[in-house]
């Protein structure tokens, strides 16, 4: 065991699996030599070579299409997208392609392959460099899309990730790489070696996709929430006094239903938190599984709490980040009904 | 200085249109045997002038001529005549069955048979066509049992795509075919990661990637050039210029003042134009391009030039778009004429033998038609339960769909 920053619990996945399996390759812009932007592959071109970890062009659709083909030739591809921002050019060969291959050839051919991205704002980014676009690959047939918001999930979620022969989209909190980001931006940042889930297990291990962890329990209302809102929710919960059970969901696809609805059902009461834009946002998908499923336990409306229907802005970045005080204000919102 | 003038919006418009006399004036032209053979390892600086010129082998009398005129027995001559007979005949059965309401669609190759047929048999079994939806000949070449292609077009019970592609649209692996996608282009790009894998694993085999004219304006294409010319991989790289897509003309790919292979030389990758009517110009072209890959020298960029002389696909009536005798017009004829009057200038074939594996094409096909038929086709008889749908989307199903699978009924 060892206390690792998210960063370093990526590439020691990475690391674990290009050990393991000499299948596995890395690649991206500015991942070789110089390991990374934000440094997840550093180290890994010179311990593996540069036909295992290798920068690429700045071709966005070339990253994702070369990896359709190096997995269907038998490799299992980690590509990385700098930012989720940027992966809009990479979009066709995800969707049309990696998500639909297996489908479409009724298993003649796969892609299992991995596409990392960095995602969510809080490191004045602005529009560029701040985007949480998981619901553009949750309405997509055929991938699954996992986000971790700790140390220990995000190395557990990779392996598992890069072992799974469907193709995943692994999207990073780039506001946690470096410590459990809780909302407020103006305190001094708190390291993930003093957080509890900054302890991740040394060599192999894997956390099942598609199963959530309840983070707090508690009975008043339930609070879902992924990635960096996890932290801000459990900020919210304790700045409040309300005693809510937070779940997060590390999967949005596919998703731990069982653990929702039995939280629900449980509290009555729901806040559904995320940093991405509301408007058909991953909240509108679990409100209605919610409203379906636990219609006749609910005690007050489901609440959502998300980014503002604008582009992400650079000077006014607090104000668009759904931080603790807003959560919290949804959390009181809810128990009154 | 000389004064500025207002800007103009320049479209181009092909040398003819419906009601006019067809012009190919302006196409780039060689005659047989005119064009120079480098060595493989030549560079690609070296090869520059091959970008615009056109390597042709048979001329209009049948004789092979030039550098580039192969060493092929002639079995294999009759066996690429035969390949390319049977291609067409699949293509006009598959189109009659789809009029006739057995399927919803269909697309022939008509004109092309020389390109898919002549590519596979300079290539090696292990070896990655990725294809677009005009390559059937590469199946047929190499003698893949069109029973199972025809099931896959009526999307029957024995269609082992399971009722859920288009038309067309085949997958092998055994056959080294990589699954057909609609989304124009995507697939280049995917051949060069395919050959990128073979050079990381230290493999033999090679990839071939397959587009249209008017799909290289996809930033696919590009993204394929650039990640070939960085990586070296053994990759051989083919634009089939059919002049048509749909009803754009190839000028408004970019054609119009450029060829198609001359794009690879921004990239340094060696590029070749080549008569894609010419199946002794395929084989001897792809075989070089092929040769490269092996021995390490990195991808090869292929312009076929080559007329499409079917609609492009059954929903489409090319006689509102361009001259109805725009075929006879086509400075390169038909491939399957030209092997043939090749074959019989060397007297290893006639006229009546010709008729004779027309018409046992025509049977086999027939037969062939029969026996898929009677697994069923898109309106009649047994198909995949729809259940299945469910299947595939991912390895394994996960509880939304086995929920989504239980409300459709199963």
């Amino acid at each position: 065991m060892a206390r690792r920053t998210m960063i370093e619990a990526i590439r020691d996945a990475m690391d674990v699996m290009m050990e393991r399996d000499d299948r596995v390759v890395v690649f991206g812009q500015d991942v070789g030599f110089f390991g990374g932007v934000f440094r997840c592959t550093e180290g890994l071109q010179k311990k593996y070579g540069s036909a295992r970890c290798f920068d690429t062009p700045v071709s966005e659709t070339g990253i994702v299409g070369v990896a359709v083909g190096m997995a269907a030739y038998g490799l299992r591809p980690v590509s990385e997208i700098q930012f989720a921002d940027y992966m809009y050019p990479a979009y066709d060969q995800i969707v049309s392609e990696a998500a639909r291959l297996r489908f479409r050839s009724a298993g003649d051919f796969t892609a299992p392959l991995v596409v990392r991205m960095p995602c969510g704002g809080g490191i004045f980014g602005a529009q560029t460099h701040s985007q949480s676009p998981e619901a553009l690959f949750t309405h997509v047939a055929g991938l699954k899309t996992v986000i971790p918001s700790n140390p220990h999930d995000a190395k557990g979620l990779l392996i598992a990730a890069i072992e799974d022969d469907d193709p995943v989209i692994f999207l990073e909190p780039k506001r946690l790489y470096n410590g459990p980001f809780n909302g407020h931006h103006d305190r001094p940042i708190v390291p993930w070696s003093k957080h509890e889930l900054g302890e991740t297990p040394d060599g192999h291990y894997t956390l099942p996709i598609g199963q959530a962890a309840v983070r707090r329990v508690g009975s008043a209302v339930t609070v879902i929430a992924y990635g960096t809102m996890v932290h801000v929710a459990e900020t919210a919960v304790e700045e409040t006094g309300v005693d809510a059970e937070i779940i997060d969901l590390r999967s949005l696809v596919p998703l731990d239903i069982d653990t929702i609805v039995a939280s629900v059902c449980k509290t009555g009461r729901c806040v559904v938190v995320h940093e991405a834009t509301r408007t058909s946002g991953f909240g509108a998908e679990l409100a209605a599984e919610i409203q379906e499923r636990c219609f006749y336990h609910l005690e007050a409306p489901v609440r959502r709490v998300t980014g503002w229907d604008t582009p992400y802005p650079h000077a006014q970045e607090w104000d668009y980040f759904p931080g603790p005080d807003r959560v919290g204000r949804a959390l009181l919102q809810a128990l009154e009904g | 200085m000389p004064e500025a003038m207002p800007a103009s919006l320049h479209v181009p418009e092909p040398m003819a249109r419906p009601g006019h006399k067809s012009d190919y004036s302006n196409l780039q032209f060689s005659h047989a045997g005119e064009v120079r053979r480098p060595p493989h390892d030549a560079t690609p600086d070296g090869v520059r002038d091959l970008a615009y010129s056109l390597i042709r082998v048979l001329d209009d009398g049948g004789a092979a001529k030039g550098p580039w005129a192969p060493a092929l027995d002639a079995g294999a001559l009759r066996s690429g005549l035969r390949a390319m007979q049977k291609t067409r005949a699949y293509d006009a059965r598959m189109m009659r069955m789809q009029r006739q309401g057995q399927t919803s669609f269909y697309m022939q190759c008509t004109g092309e048979e020389a390109i898919a047929c002549g590519f596979q048999a300079a290539i090696e079994k292990g070896d990655m066509n990725f294809p677009t939806y005009r390559q059937q000949g590469l199946l047929i070449a190499q003698d893949w049992p069109v029973v199972d292609m025809m099931c896959q077009v009526l999307s029957n019970e024995k269609d082992r795509m399971k009722g859920r592609q288009l038309p067309v649209f085949y997958s092998s692996p055994e056959a080294g075919f990589f699954s057909i996608s609609g989304n124009l282009g995507t697939q280049f790009v995917q051949a060069v990661g395919w050959a990128m894998a073979s050079a990381i694993r230290g493999d033999s085999r090679i990839a071939a990637a397959w587009i249209g004219d008017g799909a290289t304006a996809e930033s696919d294409f590009h993204a394929a050039l650039v990640f070939a010319s960085v990586y070296r991989p053994p990759v051989v790289l083919n634009v089939v210029n059919n002049q048509w897509a749909i009803s754009t003309n190839q000028i408004i790919a970019g054609g119009e003042y450029a060829t198609f292979a001359a794009r690879a030389h921004g990239y340094a990758i060696p590029a070749l134009r080549v008569d894609g009517n010419d199946y002794l110009a395929v084989y001897a072209a792809t075989n070089w391009a092929v040769t490269r890959a092996r021995q390490g020298l990195g991808p090869t960029l292929v312009e076929w030039v080559t007329y499409r002389a079917a609609p492009h696909s059954t929903s489409d009536d090319p006689s509102k778009y361009r001259p109805k005798d725009d075929q006879q017009a086509w400075p390169l004829g038909d491939p399957i004429d030209r092997l043939k009057r090749h074959l019989i200038s060397l007297g290893e074939w006639s006229e009546a033998r010709h008729v004779q594996l027309s018409a046992e094409m025509e049977e086999e096909i027939a037969a062939a038609a029969q026996e898929a038929r009677g697994y069923g086709t898109l309106h009649e008889g047994p198909k995949s339960s729809p259940a299945t749908i469910f299947e595939d989307v991912y390895k394994d199903m996960p509880r939304h769909l086995r929920e989504q699978r239980q409300q459709m009924g199963y």
